[in-house]
């Protein structure tokens, strides 16, 4: 168990680094990009705590297909690609920097008092169990949510769609 | 393993994303920030899967579901932020004050 714990402890310390970096850059891309490792490294954290199911949706969805969709608004919205002083709001930074620790405290201090001497058994694999349940069990908010991500498709086509009717109008 | 540094690390992830919302000016990058809370959200939840033992193991089954509404999110967020880009020719957050007087 010694070794899994210093592997642990490594994860956790990288992803903390990774997503500062992804809220620090001043470059649009390098924080897409520091995205990607916090999710990678969460990923292994997952297969650390034997849930590889989940590891692999996230590697899937998030790395596959979320940071593609960040790319492309990056690239639609012409963010100033490269160094860019004007990404952080700096007025607010000091708030923003007391506010998010104070969270932090509060939480840690929540967590270290309460789960003092929890501690995880990993079971090994669990993608088969997980199948079973997911399609037995939670079958309906299995449906449920497939409807919400269908809405969610036709929404954003709708939404993004360019009203040719309206862009005539603005041209004349 | 012990659960604890799993949770403190979720919690620094959670404020590190609050930071990022509060801090950046470009709305996607505050959407980046919002995917930080959700991945500490994630975290919470397969730890306390993995402590608790849970037979039916709801905390993975939760955590697969934020993946999926969150997935929506971003889909939807990106296209707001499209068409107020199309109608502002901006994606500066501070800038979006038609409610401010």
């Amino acid at each position: 168990m010694e070794a899994l714990d210093i592997i642990s402890y490594f994860l956790l310390l990288g992803l903390l680094l990774v997503s500062v970096k992804v809220v620090t850059t001043s470059n649009v891309i390098h924080a897409a990009i520091s995205l990607v490792f916090t999710l990678a490294i969460t990923a292994a954290t997952f297969l650390l705590l034997s849930a590889e199911f989940v590891a692999l949706v996230i590697v899937l969805v998030y790395i596959g297909a979320v940071i593609v969709l960040f790319l492309f608004g990056i690239m639609i919205t012409r963010a100033p690609l490269g160094q860019n002083a004007e990404l952080d709001n700096d007025k607010n930074k000091s708030l923003a920097l007391v506010v998010s620790l104070s969270i932090f405290v509060i939480f840690s201090y929540v967590m270290f008092n309460t789960f003092d001497s929890q501690i995880i058994v990993t079971t090994g694999t669990s993608t088969e169990l997980l199948g079973e349940i997911l399609l037995s069990r939670f079958v309906f908010p299995f449906e449920v949510v497939s409807f919400v991500l269908l809405a969610a498709l036709i929404g954003g086509i709708t939404l993004a769609r360019q009203d040719n009717a309206l862009v005539d109008e603005n041209q004349i | 393993m012990s659960a604890q540094p799993f949770l403190i690390a979720a919690a620094g992830l959670f404020s590190i994303g609050i930071y990022g919302i509060l801090v950046r000016r470009n709305v996607v990058m505050v959407l980046l920030s919002i995917e930080l809370i959700l991945n500490a959200v994630n975290i919470n939840f397969v730890v306390f899967n993995a402590m608790l033992g849970d037979a039916l193991l709801q905390g993975q089954i939760f955590t697969i579901f934020i993946i999926t509404i969150a997935a929506a999110e971003v889909g939807i967020g990106l296209a707001i932020v499209l068409m107020l880009f199309r109608n502002r020719k901006t994606a500066n957050i501070d800038e979006f004050d038609l409610l401010k007087w």
